[in-house]
This record gives structure tokens, sequence and C-alpha cells, in this order.
């Protein structure tokens, strides 16, 4: 039946969205198929999946968390000052982490304490963590050692490190998610909070690890790329809040809480806005133009999602004359 | 369990429980108990107590005075968990579910089985399964909740209490959004439970279904208990008399009017692929025309596309003589129509807004004044006062106030008064008296009487068949999207009726 295949096609929109790109760029440039250029794309897209990632869990509460971007420098910078006075390697990237917890944490308290939007809240703390990232690097750009560099570009068992650490985050995210209690009661937190209260479950507690996750997210994936780049510039994470939205959604995360994955949704959302960016490079394409594909492809991808779930809607809907759908008998 | 032993042991015993909202006592020294194993029928009418004495089983509230006892032993839940560990069940009137999540993870969604962290998928599913089985429902357990029917998931409600070992379920108002068939169902499924030995309290305005389930029945008025005891000595008008606090000789108000000849609303070969067909009728001015039907079967949906809510494949539809198919409801509105839909908290009122805003939404136009077209407060003031009384609006509500704080019915007349505000020539009704209590329901009858005296035509779309027979001139039953039978008043017969929607 027209009508099914249709739905099946709109329900793998972003599969489908995810082959067309990459077929168009691979016979577009030679290049762009090359082992090399697709384990490249990996590596580039581990920091935004891991930013993310978190986000999606924030985004199945209903929630938003914008602070992703300010809290990846503030948490880059310290380990930065650490690194350059000295401090060990292990120290300087777990204070990094700490960081990004304790940022965590001030959202969630704002937002479950002090019931302040979460859009509010986290637009506060984007501005808050930036100038206080300015403030403590005296908006000098530091550059790291190699050793830093080092983890990046080297790998175990022939795989690059950074993609192990997005590999290890995926498998965790999507069996909490998945698997766990808790995993399922933010699904259910997202579907109606009331409704989770009513049912007994601890919605303050589930809202408050969630942001908690973002922030170290944040954190983890500001490490990620600074392995990457070498180097803490006062534009670092700039605008990682929208990719990373825009990665969850992409992947099928609905903003309005209680639907998504992060296998394969977020994680297909986050390489593929890496692959458009990394095909764009190749091409040889007008840097000024990255935007606007991205966001023109962003901007398809949701129109294809409010589509589908009207699409679902409709078809699951119980018809009153299911006759009059009859065909052929 | 029972054990099949003659003396009945103690299920439930509520001794003197007050209860006191900013000074105001709502509960006043309640005393009564329950058998293990029995069944209660709890009546009142909308703000009698009863929610709050729920509330206070439930754990959600805690009495000022008195004591709980619960299988022997005093009981004073704290929380929600508290009344779940102990054992008791809330079937809420509106479900408590969620439509992301399959069965099974509604089942445990505070109490998931884990091995290692992660949870034990294979335990659940089984789990769920023995409980689906038990209120006989045939799915799979990972079928996510949004798929299925009210029916079905009032059902999967009653699962739920039963997968946690429940010992007392309280079901409040649990038939008001399932057809015929399913309420049927339901109480196959509550008579079950009552062979288990499982004690129950049922909540509902629907009498004959209280009469026909409980062992007791427990009246409540203002807070008091006015009546208890074996349901032998309660007949219903006893019942409402006792509720009410005097005598309704009748359920219906008497008729005071005929209907004309002169044709308000014709409908013809309606139809919309896969919704309706070969809808044909004519509503006349001063008419009361009611359409029966299962839930399911179209009717909300044929209400919806004669509002201009839905679009038509084919067919014409006529109001006052002009053809208004290719209308939209905004212009339908300015035309005399009026649709007061089924769901009143979701589509028939702004909840936080007030009593006053609420009541002048529609008509909003009609109190432009001046240049600029600025709303006039005063004569908006002048128009509240004068149709909240028109539609008998509790007289302590003030105007300022917020709907929500309301009760269903007062809800329901501040939804009808926002439509005869604006003086409406044909007035669709999908199901104005559900959930709301005797008292409140007869007031509505009589309004709707009111309005045919006026010459307004009105449709009724209504799941309570008794409702349709006390106040329509004409019924109509639908099914499966097509007009199945017509019947005049004084030919109305509740089996032939039936016959015609269901067959």
């Amino acid at each position: 039946m027209n009508k099914k295949l249709g739905l099946r096609c709109l329900n793998n929109a972003p599969l489908l969205l995810f082959a067309t790109v990459f077929l168009l760029l691979g016979l577009a440039s030679d290049r762009f198929l090359d082992w090399q250029n697709l384990l490249n794309i990996g590596v580039q897209s581990s920091s935004t999946a891991i930013v993310a990632i978190g986000m999606t869990f924030v985004l199945l509460t209903a929630g938003v968390d914008l602070s992703v971007g300010g809290v990846m420098f503030v948490a880059v910078a310290v380990a930065g000052k650490m690194i350059y006075s000295g401090q060990p390697l292990w120290l300087s990237f777990l204070a990094a982490l700490v960081v990004g917890i304790i940022a965590g944490v001030i959202n969630a308290f704002f937002v479950t304490r002090m019931k302040i939007a979460a859009f509010v809240v986290t637009l506060a703390m984007l501005f808050f963590a930036r100038g206080f990232g300015l403030w403590f690097t005296q908006t000098r750009a530091m550059n790291m050692p190699d050793k830093v560099t080092a983890i990046g570009t080297s790998s175990v068992l022939g795989i690059p490190i950074p993609l192990l650490v997005l590999a290890v985050v995926c498998i965790a995210a999507h069996l909490t998610l998945s698997r766990t209690p808790f995993g399922r009661q933010i699904y259910a937190v997202g579907n109606n909070s009331d409704h989770a209260r009513k049912a007994g479950i601890s919605v303050t507690r589930n809202l408050f690890i969630v942001y908690v996750i973002c922030g170290a997210c944040a954190a983890l994936a500001g490490l990620l790329a600074l392995t990457q780049t070498g180097a803490v510039s006062p534009s670092f994470g700039e605008n990682k809040e929208f990719s990373a939205i825009a990665a969850a959604v992409l992947g099928g995360t609905s903003l309005f809480g209680g639907r998504g994955k992060i296998l394969p949704g977020t994680l297909f959302g986050a390489v593929l806005i890496q692959t458009v960016e990394n095909g764009l490079v190749i091409l040889n394409a007008n840097p000024y133009l990255y935007p606007i594909i991205t966001s023109l492809i962003i901007f398809f991808a949701i129109l294809l999602d409010s589509i589908r779930s009207r699409a679902l809607e409709s078809f699951h809907r119980r018809p009153i004359r299911p006759t009059d759908f009859q065909t052929n008998p | 369990m029972n054990t099949g032993k003659p003396s009945i042991k103690t299920a439930l015993r509520f001794d003197s429980i007050v209860k006191e909202f900013f000074g105001v006592r709502v509960l006043k020294e309640v005393s009564f108990e329950i058998g293990e194993g029995k069944t209660l029928g709890l009546v009142g009418e909308n703000g009698a107590g009863k929610s709050t004495l729920m509330n206070i089983l439930g754990g959600n509230l805690q009495p000022e005075e008195g004591s709980l006892w619960f299988g022997g032993q005093p009981f004073s839940p704290r929380s929600p968990a508290d009344a779940e560990v102990a054992g008791i069940a809330f079937v809420h009137q509106e479900l408590n579910l969620f439509g992301n999540l399959s069965i099974a993870e509604n089942l445990f969604v505070n109490c998931f089985p884990t091995t290692g962290g992660l949870i034990n998928r294979s335990r659940m599913f089984n789990d769920t399964s023995a409980a689906l089985k038990q209120v006989g429902l045939n799915l799979s357990p990972d079928t996510p909740v949004d798929r299925l029917s009210a029916g079905e998931q009032q059902m999967v409600e009653i699962a739920k209490a039963l997968a946690r070992d429940a010992r007392l379920i309280i079901l409040d108002e649990p038939t008001t959004s399932l057809t015929d068939i399913e309420a049927g169902r339901l109480f196959k499924v509550l008579r079950d439970l009552q062979q288990q030995g499982i004690t129950l309290i049922y909540i509902s305005h629907a009498l004959e279904e209280v009469a026909n389930l409980s062992d007791d029945i427990l009246v409540l008025r203002d807070g008091e208990v006015v009546g208890n005891g074996p349901k032998s000595s309660f007949s219903q008008s006893k019942m409402i008399s006792l509720m009410v606090g005097r005598d309704i000789d009748h359920l219906f108000p008497p008729r005071s009017h005929t209907p004309t000849r002169k044709p308000a609303l014709r409908v013809e070969k309606l139809g919309r692929k896969g919704v309706v067909k070969d809808i044909d009728f004519t509503l006349h001015e001063g008419e009361v025309l009611g359409i029966s039907g299962l839930i399911g079967s179209g009717r909300t949906e044929l209400a919806r596309i004669l509002f201009g809510l839905d679009p038509v494949d084919s067919g014409n539809i006529t109001l006052a003589e002009t053809s208004i198919l290719k209308l939209s409801p905004a212009a339908r509105i300015q035309k005399g129509m009026a649709f007061l839909t089924e769901n009143r908290r979701d589509e028939g009122l702004c909840a936080e807004a007030s009593i006053a805003d609420n009541m002048t939404l529609v008509a909003a136009p009609r109190f432009k004044r001046g240049p600029l077209a600025l709303v006039n407060r005063e004569s908006i003031s002048l128009e509240v006062t004068r149709y909240r009384e028109a539609v008998r609006l509790t007289k302590s509500a003030q105007n300022t106030q917020q709907v929500k704080t309301l009760s269903g019915g007062n809800q329901q007349k501040v939804v009808l008064a926002k439509w005869i505000l604006n003086q409406p020539k044909l007035i669709i009704l999908d199901e104005p008296t559900r959930g709301i209590d005797v008292g409140a329901k007869y007031e509505i009858y009589s309004l709707i009487n009111q309005l045919t005296q006026e010459g307004a035509a009105v449709l009724v779309i209504s799941s309570e068949l008794e409702e349709l027979i006390g106040i329509c001139d004409r019924i109509l039953t639908m099914r499966q999207g097509e007009i199945t039978g017509q019947f005049n008043q004084g030919e109305f017969d509740r089996e032939k009726i039936l016959a015609a929607a269901i067959h």
C-alpha cells in the first residue's frame, strides 16, 4: 500500500536524509568516501555528539539547556589554565568535568527548586559561564602542549581515542535511557510531569540529574574538542547549543519531551551535521555558505518531523468507517 | 483474601474524620466502615466531599481530626506512596498513564523490577501479561499506551492496581469516557475482583451502576454522611433525594414547548471519507434533537463537521436557508451557531482565566465601544451578572475567580453561558452533562428547555440514553458514521434505540 510505504519513509526520514547527503557528497567528490575522511568525520563529530547526547536527556523531559556552549568554554578554560601551571593532565581534565557538573547543578537547582523556566536559567548560565571564562582567561587564547593534542590524534587498536570516548558515552547513555528505571521515568516525566508526580515518580530528582548529566557531557565534549584543536580560544564552544539541539532534533527527539533516542537518533543527527560541513570543505564551497546550508538541512529535517507526526497520528487514528478504505476485495 | 468464614472483617474504617480548608469544614466528622472484600458505592453531588475523603485515604491530604483504620490497624498515610505500600490503589477519573511508554512500563513506572541496575524486561513482561489476563485485555505488554482506546486504558489502570497487589481499589467515575460495551466489560472485571475478595470503593454519578455493583451505599452531602447502609435499603430516588437534600420527583424537567416546522439546520448527503456518509436530517426551530451512538460512531466528528472544524467531501449544510458549507467556524458563530465540546477542560474553558473572561470570550466583539473599539468593562460586567443568573452559577463564585477552581457542574455552566451570551440559533451540545452531578444536570436540562422556548434549535450528543429520552423531541442513532435510525418522542424505546445504535 502506498500509504504504508510513505509512512515508512517518513519514519526513517533522518536515515534517508543521511543516505542522500552521503550519496550526493560521494558523487561530488571522490575524496569524500575515503576511509581516512570518514574516520575524520567520526572524530570531528565526537564533541558535538556528546553535547547532543547530554542535550537529549534534557529535551526528553521537555526542558532545554542553552548553556552548554558557555559551560564547554569555562570547563576547558579551567583545565587549560591548570595545564599551563604545570598540573598533571588527569587532574586538569578531572577539574574540567567537575566544573561542568557544578554548572549543571546550578542550572538544576534553579530549574527544579526555584521553579524558574529552564530557558531563562540556562540562557543566563550561558552568558555567565562565557563571561566568567573570559575574565578567567583574560580573553587570551592558550595553546596547549603537544601531550594534549597527542590524545586527540592517537588510536587504540586502530580506533581514534575520541571515537572510543564517543562510543562509551553513546552506549552508556543509550542503556540508561532504554533499560534503566531512571531512563524510562525520564520519558514519563517528559510525557506529563504532573502525571509522573502522581504516579509516584520523583520529578524533581529526575530533572536535577538530567541537567547535571548535560553539564558533565558539555565539559567532556569540551575536553575532546581541546585535544583536537589544541587551543582554548575566547570563542571556544560558541553556538554549540544550536548544533546540539539541531543534532538531537535531526535524530527525531521531540522538543516537547517524551520522544527521542540516542541510538541511532541523536548520534545520527550529530554525524549528519558534521558530514555536511566536511563535505562542503572538501568541495571547496564558499565558507559563507556553510551556515546557510546547515540551517536549511536542519529546517528540512524538522519540517519532515512535523509532517511525520501528523501522518502517524492520522494513520493510527481508528477510522469510523473502515470500509471506505478497503480497495480491491 | 476471603477465607469463606462467615465473619466479615473490617477492611477500612473512617472514624470521625474532620478536614478543613482555610477554616471551612469540608468534612464534618465522617465515620463509616467497609467490610473486607465488600464494595462500597460512594455517591454525592460535586463538592459534597467525596474527593476530599478519597484524597485523605490516598495520602494526598491529612485530616485535622479523627482516625483511619486499614486492615485492623491505625493508618495515617502522609503521601500517595504510603497508601500504595499499604495496598491502596486509585483509578482516577482522568487516567494517569504515559502514552509514550508501553503498557508494561506504565504498570511498573515507579517500581521497575531490575537486575544489576537494568530493567528486567522478561519479568516485567510476564507480570504484565498476568495482570492483563486478569482484566481480560488481549494485548501485548509492549503495546504503546497511546494506541489504546479509552476503555482499554481504563483496564490498564486496573491492571496496574492488580500488578501491585492492591487490596483496596478506589474507582472514581470510571465509566464517563467508556462506551456501553466497554463499561459492560469493566463491570465484569470488577465482579471478578469482588470474587477474589478485593475491596472496592466505587464513586459515580451513574446511580444505576452504583446500585448494581455495590454491597453498601454511602451518601455524602456537604461533608456529612447523610445515608449509609446495605444497598437494599436505598432506592435510586432515595439516593437522589439524600444527595440533593430535597425530593426530585423527576430527573428531567417537564417539557414546556413544542418544536415548530421551521427548519433551522438542514444537512443533506453529508459525507467525508472514512468518517461519515450520507448524513441527512433537518433540525427545526425550538426542537431538541438527540444523537445516540457508541463512542467512535462518528457523533463528535459529525458535530465538528457541522461547526466547520473538519472538512467535508460531499453534501451540504444549510443554516437559516443559506449554505454555510464554505464558512469558517468564526463565521458560523456569527451566523448563530454554538458548539459545546465534550472536553470542557481542554476545549471549553481557559482554566486559568476568570469566570467573566471565559463567559465573554465568544461574544467579545459585542462589547466594543468607542472609536478605538476597546472593550467596555461596564457592559461586560452587566451581561456577566445577567447570564450567570440565567445559568444559575453558584452564588459563592466571584466573577474574577479562576474557572479552574469551580466544580465540574459550575464549569459547564460557564461554558454554556459563554455560548448563550452570543444568543445562538443553533446549539450543538456534545456530552453536556458528563461528570456533573444530578442537581447541576437538572439545571442544564432546564436551560435547554428555556433555549428551545426562545426558538433556538438544539442538537444533543450523549452516551446516556436516559438523558436523550428525557429531554429530546427526536433521537437519531449513529453507527459507523451513518445514521441508522430515527425515533420520535412517544416512540422512544430503550431497547430499539440501543439496537439501532449497535447493530
